[in-house]
């Protein structure tokens, strides 16, 4: 998150004045369940990419790459959808200690 | 100098209304008619009917879409206005804020009218006092000058830039908007030069820059984004005084945040918003000839609260009586409850009292104005003591 700034530094009326800001919202930390990817089991099939609402998975030429923590929100679409059973949702708790 | 001599012109509340609308001619007006103040749309509606303003009119189906419309043309950088009464101000609440918070420079006139229920289309002013503390600087007028006067002016004050705030001139319904008076007109060159064109912050039609209007705002920000509106609700003790300065320029006629009247050495006074004062004075004047040192102290600008005049003119004095023509159900009423407060520091505080009247559109007359001052006179005035003029027992 950017660092908050002060009543007088900010544009009046809660208007955002440039585009595309919300990419720099970090909605990953709102995650309680996280989804843990296994290339092993993974046929690249995309359901996970077109069902993620958060464009959080991640892939190139149609080769799934993983997830992007940074903005998924651990709602479990992806995992629910895998044909493959390639995603699993475990609990943040479990990886408290790598933060 | 003025170049053209002002016309002097027998008209209603509501037609002045809308005349200094057309002379505005904003971008943009939507409303939805509502009694009483249907004749302001209606007059204005014939002004873009037969071309005389080039305002884009939006009849919408709703005050709610009234007010809603008005929000994004603002936002787009239009000049924006509505007007309404009563439960179609209501009906707009959800958007009169959003129209505040968001910053939009739109200017409302209102004629005020009893909320219901029961329903009453009569004036009192419960329908802009439920918006008291809606971020909207608010004007209470005593006549159709002030109603003409006013809403020219608060197109200046709500677009400048340490204020940025929406502005209601609110006009007793039927008592101004529907009675005949005559009324100062200033040229139509010289208003619009007053006014100006309009400078948009941040406007959506600029497509060069896009901006989003209305995002989430949550406890991160949302407090930041309050304390901006408190502080342009306090510039406008600064820029109101410049702006009114600048209109006596162009029509010779002074506006303040309060008008004293006879209060030089007025031991008793009285304080009202609106149409009332009008009452007030020729009651003073009659009282003054039998040798009681009465005065007025008319509240012009009732948001911000003008917390300094009230001290200013109030202390010291014997009594004063503050009348209100709305209540606030189990606590005191918004007018009493203001000035109460300003003078809580104030040095020599006078024996305070508060008078509910005219509720629904009961009539105030002389006796009852000359009823309280009397008590005030009298000695028998119960300080912090609610009374009711008029009512029947
Ligand atoms: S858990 Fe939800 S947000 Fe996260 S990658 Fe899967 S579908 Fe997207
Ligand atoms: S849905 Fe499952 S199998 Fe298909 S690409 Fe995503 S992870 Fe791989």
């Amino acid at each position: 998150m950017a660092e908050q700034k002060g009543w007088k530094d900010i544009p009046i009326g809660g208007t955002i004045v440039e585009a595309g800001s919300a990419r720099e919202y970090k909605t990953g930390d709102w995650r309680v369940l996280r989804p843990v990817y296994d290339r092993s089991k993974c046929i690249d099939c995309m359901m996970c990419w077109f069902y993620c609402p958060d464009l959080a998975i991640i892939q190139e030429d149609a080769v799934m790459k993983g997830i992007d923590y940074y903005y998924c929100k651990g709602c479990g679409i992806c995992a629910s959808v895998c044909p493959k059973s390639a995603i699993e949702m475990k609990p943040e708790t479990d990886f408290a200690e790598e933060g | 100098m003025m170049e053209k001599v002002a016309q002097m012109i027998a008209v209603t509340g509501a037609q002045a209304v809308a005349h200094a609308m057309r002379q505005i001619e904003p971008d943009v007006v939507a409303a939805y008619p509502i009694t009483p103040q249907t004749p302001i749309v209606e007059y204005f509606a014939k002004f873009v009917a037969d071309g005389v303003v080039k305002t884009e009119m939006i009849p919408v189906e709703s005050e709610h879409s009234a007010m809603s419309a008005v929000v994004g043309a603002a936002a787009a950088g239009a000049r924006a206005m509505t007007a309404t009464s009563a439960n179609g101000l209501a009906l707009m609440h959800e958007i009169v804020y959003i129209a505040a918070s968001t910053r939009l420079p739109v200017v409302m006139p209102v004629v005020n009218r009893a909320l219901s229920g029961p329903i009453n289309i009569h004036c009192d002013h419960s329908d802009t006092m439920a918006e008291r503390d809606s971020g909207w600087i608010q004007f209470y007028v005593e006549d159709a000058q002030e109603a003409y006067d006013l809403t020219i002016l608060s197109v200046r004050l709500a677009e400048h830039e340490h204020v940025r705030l929406p502005v209601m001139v609110n006009q007793d319904g039927f008592i101004i908007s529907h009675g005949v008076e005559p009324v100062s007109f200033l040229p139509d060159d010289v208003v619009k030069k007053f006014v100006g064109e309009l400078k948009p912050i941040y406007p959506l039609l600029d497509t060069e820059h896009p901006v989003t209007y209305g995002p989430l705002d949550l406890y991160d920000y949302y407090f930041e984004h309050k304390r901006q509106q408190i502080e342009a609700m306090k510039n406008v003790e600064k820029v109101f005084p410049e702006v009114a300065q600048e209109f006596f320029k162009i029509s010779g006629r002074k506006y303040s945040f309060v008008e004293p009247y006879k209060l030089d050495d007025a031991e008793h006074v009285m304080v009202a918003l609106g149409s009332t004062n009008g009452t007030v004075k020729y009651t003073v004047d009659k009282m003054r000839e039998e040798g009681c040192k009465v005065g007025l102290l008319k509240i012009w600008m009732f948001r911000p609260f003008p917390k300094d005049e009230i001290q200013r003119y109030l202390t010291g004095r014997k009594s004063v009586v503050v009348l209100d023509r709305s209540a606030s159900f189990g606590a005191e009423a918004p007018l009493y409850e203001a000035v109460k407060s300003s003078l809580y520091e104030s040095a020599s505080r006078p024996l305070l009292s508060s008078f509910i009247y005219g509720l629904g559109g009961r009539g105030i007359a002389i006796e009852d104005v000359e009823e309280a001052f009397e008590k005030s006179i009298s000695g028998e005035l119960v300080t912090d003591y609610e009374y009711y003029l008029g009512l029947r027992e």
